[in-house]
């Protein structure tokens, strides 16, 4: 019997006090009259007002909504393809590379990933902008999601996929059909963590972005950097409660499709 | 022919974008810094056949490192970052330690919640996140003014823009990843192991070091490299909760490349975070090789 004592109550209360109160402070002071951040003067909500103006966050948050949905899906794409291969195909030339090639960028540090592609992008001429973001933020997210999808493909049945091909279906119907489906929650995760890592990045951006395109961080981070401010305040308040919408009703779907498909396959179990 | 093409695509994606911008990393860290675009020299020019190759890697030379090591400015930056990540990870095991153990003892029913709430900031992005404590830490901040409220403290402390802020900063945006580990270790584990200590007449505090800890212990490990790893290399913490006196090899980087635009200099200083980064990366995956052992 598992004794909950005084002391985890205490610990848990700090614990997700630490973790929580500064949050809430800021969306609590994105209501503040007063330009001073520190001094509570009234509840406004002219803040939003005045960042629903601000030409230059609206743009910025554009870009950054642009370049994560492209990343992220051709991420996911990449990142699923690379997966599969990591977990089924277990002998071709120069594996070990590949599979080198997946894990070090999860581990590398954001400042050598940026000014690694930033000199590939000037060496081949490419010009910065929405593109080299791109192709940035793909890369490094292509392995989080294949790390996610595998840990899917490594305890998933494959005589499922074999029947399939034994009934009569091309190898690229069995994904289709079987495959895809059984692993889609994965892919679907994958997907919001590669969108997720590309709305966040700073510092891969910073190297990348070029005059012509900035992304909603580095525009963030360059404001910040002169202090607190009741704007940032207001958006950050915004960009919190999207996530937290965002994560709470993915886990709601996701508990509800993995009841269902414990239904159905205890359904077919039975035959 | 569809499995070629299966395993070529993210293959000569890799190559093309990771490999080879680590490999132009290396060789312009080889090379001499120049008043030119971009702004280094040698650059190959394969048209000029294999003499221009030959005197290519000839003009190559450890200049640049030879300069990293005479310039005290960067071991110390190194040692100093290495310090702050070292320190922070034991802060970051000290609070996520009794948050993981009592997450692991809470109701069944209670977990999947108690986890969601871990998870949960780590969605947040982590640029407001490091923000928020600008407001908490400043000299007129919330703190300050609670303390000052309490009777605590005369005067307001400073905390903003020193190494204080930076740990408080990295043990905040961090905590999940130490947490998470440890908590998975310690949920597998059997409480009988804990009831037969007691009835051989352990008492709870050394069954608690003698049972509950060793047994944790490849959580911890891996928690502590999860912490470690990206500490060292970090940038946006240490430049807007750290001063002018915190130095992290991050910011010098940055710095080296945005403000100095010394693109040689900082490609060395980027290979030289990579080489000490190498042991600590090798020693988290055969921790995880043993767990995945042990679980198989």
């Amino acid at each position: 019997m598992k004794r909950f004592t005084w002391f985890n109550v205490t610990a848990l209360t700090l614990g997700f006090a630490f973790l929580y109160l500064p949050m809430v402070i800021l969306v609590i002071y994105s209501f503040n009259e007063s330009k001073l951040v520190t001094v509570w003067a009234g509840f406004s909500t002219k803040w939003y007002g005045e960042l629903l103006q601000n030409e230059a966050f609206l743009n910025a948050a554009w870009v950054t909504i642009k370049v994560a949905v492209f990343s992220s899906t051709l991420a996911t794409v990449l990142g699923t393809m690379a997966a599969y291969v990591l977990v089924r195909a277990n002998r071709f030339k120069g594996r070990t590379l590949f599979s080198g090639m997946i894990y070090a960028p999860l581990v590398m540090p954001e400042v050598i990933t940026g000014l690694s592609l930033l000199l590939l992008f000037i060496g081949i001429g490419l010009d910065r902008g929405v593109l080299t973001i791109v192709l940035a933020h793909t890369t490094f997210a292509m392995c989080y999601v294949s790390v996610v999808v595998s840990s899917r493909l490594v305890s998933f049945d494959r005589s499922l996929e074999e029947a399939a091909l034994d009934l009569g279906c091309s190898p690229w119907q069995a994904f289709r059909l079987v495959t895809l489906p059984i692993i889609a929650p994965a892919v679907i995760s994958g997907w919001l963590l590669a969108f997720t890592l590309s709305l966040d990045d700073l510092v891969i951006a910073s190297f990348t972005a070029g005059p012509s395109a900035t992304t909603l961080p580095i525009k963030i981070f360059s404001a910040v950097r002169l202090g607190v401010s009741p704007e940032i305040n207001a958006l950050s308040t915004i960009m919190i409660a999207i996530v937290t919408v965002g994560v709470i009703s993915a886990s709601l779907i996701s508990k509800q499709a993995s009841l269902k498909q414990q239904r159905d396959e205890q359904a077919a179990a039975r035959g | 022919m569809r499995r070629f093409a299966l395993i070529a695509v993210p293959y000569l994606w890799l190559l093309a974008l990771f490999l080879v911008p680590f490999l132009i990393v290396m060789k312009i860290s080889l090379s001499d810094i120049a008043l030119a675009i971009p702004p280094y020299t040698p650059k190959l020019d394969l048209t000029g056949g294999w003499d221009a190759v030959t005197s290519f890697f000839k003009a190559l030379d450890f200049e640049n490192f030879e300069f990293l090591t005479s310039d005290d400015l960067y071991w110390k930056a190194y040692l100093s970052s290495f310090k702050i990540a070292l320190i922070s990870t034991v802060l970051a095991l000290l609070i996520g330690y009794p948050i993981a153990y009592s997450m692991a003892r809470a109701a069944p029913e209670w977990r999947p919640t108690l986890l969601m709430l871990v998870i949960l900031p780590f969605w947040t992005s982590f640029l407001i996140r490091v923000y928020a404590w600008m407001g908490i830490l400043s000299n007129e901040g919330l703190l300050n003014q609670f303390l000052l409220w309490t009777g605590l403290i005369s005067e307001p402390l400073t905390i903003l823009n020193t190494n204080t802020a930076v740990y408080i900063g990295i043990v905040y945006t961090y905590l999940p990843f130490m947490i998470l580990p440890i908590y998975s270790t310690l949920e597998k584990m059997d409480d009988s192991l804990l009831e037969a200590a007691e009835d051989l007449g352990c008492s709870r505090t050394s069954a608690f070091w003698l049972i509950t800890v060793p047994l944790s212990k490849t959580g911890i490990i891996a928690g502590c490299f999860l912490v470690f790893i990206p500490t060292l290399g970090e940038f946006v913490i240490p430049s807007l909760l750290g001063g002018s006196q915190t130095l992290m090899i991050g910011k010098v980087l940055w710095e080296e490349f945005f403000n100095n635009r010394d693109w040689p200099v900082a490609s060395a200083v980027a290979i030289i975070l990579l080489l000490i980064l190498i042991i600590p990366i090798i020693l988290f995956q055969r921790n995880e090789q043993k767990q995945r052992e042990m679980e198989g």
